[in-house]
């Protein structure tokens, strides 16, 4: 399916962490994404509705109160039910609880159908970056 | 000079007279519609009971109605909870009814169904502004394949619609392309919708409905909601409070309210698709005769018997809806009915409020409790206004809109302590009619008609 260069972002379950999801949007636009932002507490249905309403090109999740693992998972194959199963996932955040290496984590989320991965700390660019790569704009 | 203005009901034909200059209330009256007979018949019926004398000056005449139906409106969107939602605020706002609304593409029973249910109207939207192209597409080939005789306003994604308009065009009667119901996720953006119903409206639904005699004859300009909105619209700008509307009618309760509706309390987050500043609902199941018995299929007369001082058995409450229900301009006779009637207006004001306005929940994060609010905070509203029959004519007014008003579910965000007002002449509609052309006049006549009851405690 056609997609473009919108962009659905928010932090997902009963996270209300909202300064990272800022900086992300702010970021996004600058690189001349258009911005879909949900904001905090952003359930996987609200993410999957407004890509499908918009046609978006990728869903970005952040979660960083540790609960990421439980609240990402599924999201890939509601996606596919709801006709965007090839849309691009990203996740990124404190993913998980425990101590886990990061390649672990990455591992975690990319079987769980994310197809970027991101530990906390990384650049707001590095992330764009990829999207640009991926969506061969 | 004088304005004459008609409002055409589903039972009721009810004809005010105002005078324009100086500004007041003259008189009304009321008759039986007729709608076998173009609603003409009914019209001169209302009108005799004003001397040749009272109607001596009259220069401007104008109609609203509700009869045959109403606007009746099927909705077509993408996502239930975006644009398909997007598109019923947009179709409410315009006064109509939503006989069904349909999300993601339409199969041929739902084609079928929409055939069946002959709409005056459909709203196609679907897609963001340059998002989703696909659906809409597909549904306006399907509705175009289906030949469906039906006007067509399309609101959806700007870059598909003059796609939409080739598919469409010649296939339906009327076809008005206007901005999209809602251009980016979570935003609406209804009134250019609502302005391309209502040009609709007088130019060709009207028309169709066989009710051009009469729209020559007094200039039948909006459905009735869309008068009661005006009126609303005029207290809610010119008072700079927000307003609380609810008209109990025979058939619907429709509540309307006007304010942003955001958190009235801190440590909320607002979820949920958003809400417009000037939202109308319908209750088609809680209405005071037609609609008695659905009405007590939701408030169970168990339920109702709790709220009366003496004591009833459900037996006699359900018989008394049904005989409300079979005649046409009942009233209730004697102090046990009327306290029925009181009973069961309170409790179809509360229900419709709580339906239309926003709702907490509870939830626990690692943050600790938050509340999340979904819908309008309308627990501000500062001025609660009441119109219909049931309440114009009750003997207590007062008592059954206080009674309506009590909160049984704190976590409703209904309105709290508002000044409480009835609209006792029944006129808000037809002060509606003249909001646009003469604002100062209407305001003058709707504080004349509005009777103060006092606060939530007298």
């Amino acid at each position: 399916m056609l997609r473009n260069n919108k962009v659905v972002l928010g932090v997902i379950g009963a996270d209300v962490h909202a300064v990272g999801n800022k900086i992300l949007e702010m970021s996004l636009c600058e690189a001349g994404f258009e911005v879909i932002n949900l904001g905090v507490m952003v359930s996987q249905e609200e993410f999957i509705n407004a890509a499908v309403e918009s046609a978006a090109g990728a869903i970005w999740v952040s979660s960083l109160y540790g609960h990421g693992e439980i609240d990402c998972r599924g999201l890939r194959e509601k996606c596919r039910e709801a006709g965007i199963g090839d849309i691009l996932l990203y996740a990124g955040g404190n993913l998980v609880v425990g101590k886990r290496t990061f390649a672990e984590v990455e591992n975690l989320y990319k079987e769980m159908g994310y197809d970027r991965v991101y530990p906390p700390g990384t650049l707001p660019e590095e992330a764009i970056a990829h999207l640009k790569e991926d969506l061969a704009i | 000079m004088k304005a004459l203005l008609i409002d055409f009901g589903s039972t009721y034909t009810k004809v005010s007279l105002f005078s324009l200059d100086p500004p007041g209330f003259i008189g009304a009256s009321r008759a039986p519609t007729t709608v076998e007979s173009g609603l003409e018949e009914g019209l001169e019926a209302a009108l005799d009971s004003f001397s040749a004398e009272q109607l001596k000056g009259v220069v401007f005449k104008r109609a609203c109605s509700s009869a045959a139906g109403g606007l009746r409106i099927v909705a077509v969107g993408l996502v239930p909870e975006l644009t398909v939602k997007a598109a019923r605020e947009a179709a409410l706002g315009a006064g109509a009814r939503i006989l069904a609304a349909y999300a993601y593409t339409l199969n041929r029973d739902e084609i079928a169904e929409i055939e069946a249910l002959q709409p005056d109207l459909l709203l196609l939207a679907g897609g963001t502004d340059g998002g989703d192209r696909k659906v809409i597409l597909e549904n306006a080939a399907r509705i175009s394949e289906a030949g469906l005789p039906v006007p067509v306003v399309v609101a959806g994604n700007k870059s598909a619609s003059d796609d939409a308009v080739s598919i469409l065009k010649g296939k339906v009667p009327r076809l008005v392309v206007t901005a999209n119901v809602m251009p980016e996720v979570n935003r609406l953006q209804v009134e250019p919708c609502r302005e391309a119903i209502r040009e609709l409206y007088l130019s060709e639904i009207t028309r169709a409905k066989g009710l051009d005699k009469v729209q020559q004859r007094v200039g039948l300009v909006m459905p009735t909601p869309l008068a009661v909105m005006k009126a609303g619209e005029l207290c809610w700008k010119s008072l700079a409070e927000d307003v609380v509307i609810v008209d109990l009618g025979g058939a619907t309760t429709d509540v309307h309210s006007y304010g942003d509706g955001s958190p009235r309390g801190g440590g909320r987050v607002v979820k949920g698709p958003p809400e417009p500043l000037i939202k109308r609902s319908v209750e088609g199941d809680l209405g005071m005769r037609v609609s008695l018995q659905s009405l007590l299929e939701v408030i169970s007369p168990v339920e109702l018997s709790k709220s009366l001082s003496f004591a009833v058995e459900p037996g006699e409450l359900i018989a008394y809806a049904q005989k409300a229900a079979a005649c046409r301009g009942f009233l209730p006779r004697g102090e046990r009915e009327r306290a029925f009637d009181g009973a069961i207006a309170a409790a179809a004001i509360r229900e419709a409020l709580r339906r239309h306005a926003g709702s907490l929940t509870e939830t626990y994060t690692p943050e600790g409790r938050l509340w999340v609010q979904r819908g309008k905070d309308l627990t501000g509203t500062a001025v609660f206004i009441a119109t219909g029959g049931a309440l114009a004519y009750s003997e207590e007014p007062g008592s059954v809109i206080r009674a309506g008003l009590l909160v049984n579910d704190p976590l409703a965000l209904t309105p709290r302590s508002p000044r409480l007002f009835l609209d006792r002449f029944y006129i808000l509609a037809a002060s509606g009619l003249i909001a646009e052309s003469r604002p100062e006049a209407a305001l003058v006549i709707l504080k004349q008609s509005l009777l103060p009851l006092g606060g939530i405690t007298d």
